[in-house]
């Protein structure tokens, strides 16, 4: 097996599998500016949320952690900061942080240049700059061992436990055999197997640590006094055979695959290490997803029984079926059925070995389904309530 | 992990596992070979969905996985389906969960 593949090599020694001009508002109000301006340069990535201002302590620190780290993801190129003015995060505190990882940036402020048409012809002008700029850059061989995987599962149903997520388990071993960091999330979709992650730390106080977030995690929804019946698992989780948050958490723990827990980082928090990685993350897919992004992934593999077309607004993500009847109703959305493995036309074995090369393709430029059908959801975890 | 059949319409995930999971859409009164047991089905088991491998008493724990993923809360007859009507989360997922938690006069 080749230990490179064609990608981006950045400045800071990441990688990247694509190289996105990326528009990245700092605050709500500078949503539709940053929305005008990437419609008008074609192949630009636009992000919006509703956060960035009224926010306090942790939560305001997760929504700095989850922007900036988008902008400084190894999958994009250069990034224009619109900014209103007067918000909590400054322009410059997200640009910083963007510049440390060796991107060109530019800033906008809409109350800097006047208001909303004079910062849209002015954001419009830098971006078109940096476009020009990210498109002298060559593909060239890059480590496969500084990719960052990042395994999801979403819209699951019981062949989640049986199909997608073992399969998405042996490329994840496939990918730290070969070196690379493996990320993995959606705590509350850990309840129920927190005593098996503790068995798998690299040390015992790693193992401990990712026990304690999950039960930290249970102990927040009981806080609530909610029954996460109904929300976690959904209803279409139900209707897909999965009856308690046990059963999906044991289901979900299969897309880790078997190497040692190397690491536990909190929500948006690039892993130090290599290997197999813990993120504290909601099991809400839109915030999970953003939250590895910020973390630094370069790709998902993103397992689905009930059908979601997700995507991720600075990483490609692979949609894969659980099973095959989902694989043929949601044809467009689907870039891998592992129902074949249930059907019994295909060994476990044999899939996770098309599904690694069908990664490198990926990794290589080959565009994924949600990419094509232009999915680039992006959502920022909340910690406490806005004032 | 259990290996799927192509002509086995069920999966035991682990032989400790009380429950199996129909791969298909199974009928009431269907008799399906869940290894060496062989189990009649009393309910229709939609796609996805499990049923009892053997008798489940209420308050036991339902074993998928090989692991503890619930406890039934009305005794279970091999063959049943089993799910949200007969199944409770003990964790979080539950209201048994939550009113174990309250019960001791604080919240954490």
């Amino acid at each position: 097996m080749s230990n490179t593949f064609s990608g981006y090599l950045r400045p800071d020694g990441s990688v990247g599998v694509r190289n996105h001009v990326l528009v990245l508002p700092t605050v709500a109000c500078a949503c539709h500016v940053a929305a005008q301006v990437s419609a008008a340069v074609p192949g630009s990535v636009g992000i919006s949320h509703q956060h960035g201002c009224a926010q306090i302590g942790e939560d305001a620190r997760v929504t700095f952690r989850t922007l900036a780290g988008t902008g400084a993801n190894p999958n994009v190129g250069a990034v224009l900061v619109v900014a209103l003015g007067c918000e909590q995060w400054a322009a410059e505190a997200f640009a910083g942080t963007i510049r440390a990882a060796g991107k060109p940036v530019e800033i906008v402020g809409i109350q800097a240049e006047g208001g909303t048409s004079r910062a849209i012809a002015r954001g419009t002008e830098l971006l078109r700059g940096l476009a020009e700029r990210t498109a002298a850059a060559k593909r060239q061989p890059c480590p496969i061992d500084r990719l960052i995987f990042a395994m999801e599962c979403g819209g699951s149903d019981s062949f989640s436990g049986l199909t997608g997520n073992p399969v998405v388990g042996e490329v994840a071993d496939i990918a730290v055999a070969a070196g690379a960091t493996v990320m993995m999330s959606e705590t509350t979709e850990l309840i129920g197997a927190e005593h098996l992650l503790a068995e798998r730390g690299a040390t015992p106080e790693i193992g401990e640590r990712a026990r304690r977030m999950v039960l930290d995690c249970e102990k927040s929804c009981l806080a609530y006094g909610a029954d996460l019946t109904g929300s976690n698992p959904s209803p279409g989780n139900i209707e897909g055979g999965l009856t308690t948050i046990e059963e999906k958490s044991l289901g979900c723990l299969h897309k880790g695959g078997s190497t040692p827990i190397q690491e536990v980082v909190a929500y948006a928090q690039r892993p130090t290490r290599r290997g197999l990685v813990l993120m504290d993350t909601p099991g809400c897919d839109v915030e999970s997803v953003a939250g590895k992004a910020a973390g630094g992934m370069n790709l998902m593999l993103f397992t689905t029984g009930r059908g979601t077309p997700m995507g991720c607004a600075v990483a490609p993500v692979i949609k894969i079926a659980t099973n095959s009847p989902l694989a043929r109703h949601m044809a467009e959305n689907i870039d891998f059925n592992a129902g074949a493995i249930a059907d019994g036309t295909t060994t476990m074995r044999e899939a996770a070995q098309a599904l690694w090369a069908l990664v490198l393709e990926v990794a290589d430029g080959a565009l994924t389904r949600a990419e094509i059908l232009g999915h680039r959801e992006f959502g920022i975890r909340r910690a406490a309530p806005t004032l | 992990m259990a290996t799927f059949q192509p002509a086995q319409p069920v999966i035991q995930i682990d032989p400790r596992d009380n429950v199996a999971t129909a791969l298909a859409p199974l009928d009431a009164g269907a008799a399906v070979a869940v290894g060496a047991v062989a189990v009649t089905l009393k309910d229709a088991i939609p796609r996805g969905h499990k049923f009892a491998v053997r008798a489940i008493a209420a308050g036991e724990a339902v074993i998928k996985y090989g692991q503890p993923m619930g406890r039934a809360t009305v005794p279970i007859a091999p063959g049943q389906h089993v799910h949200v009507h007969n199944v409770v989360s003990a964790r979080a997922g539950g209201p048994a969960a939550n009113s174990r938690h309250s019960a001791g006069g604080s919240r954490q």
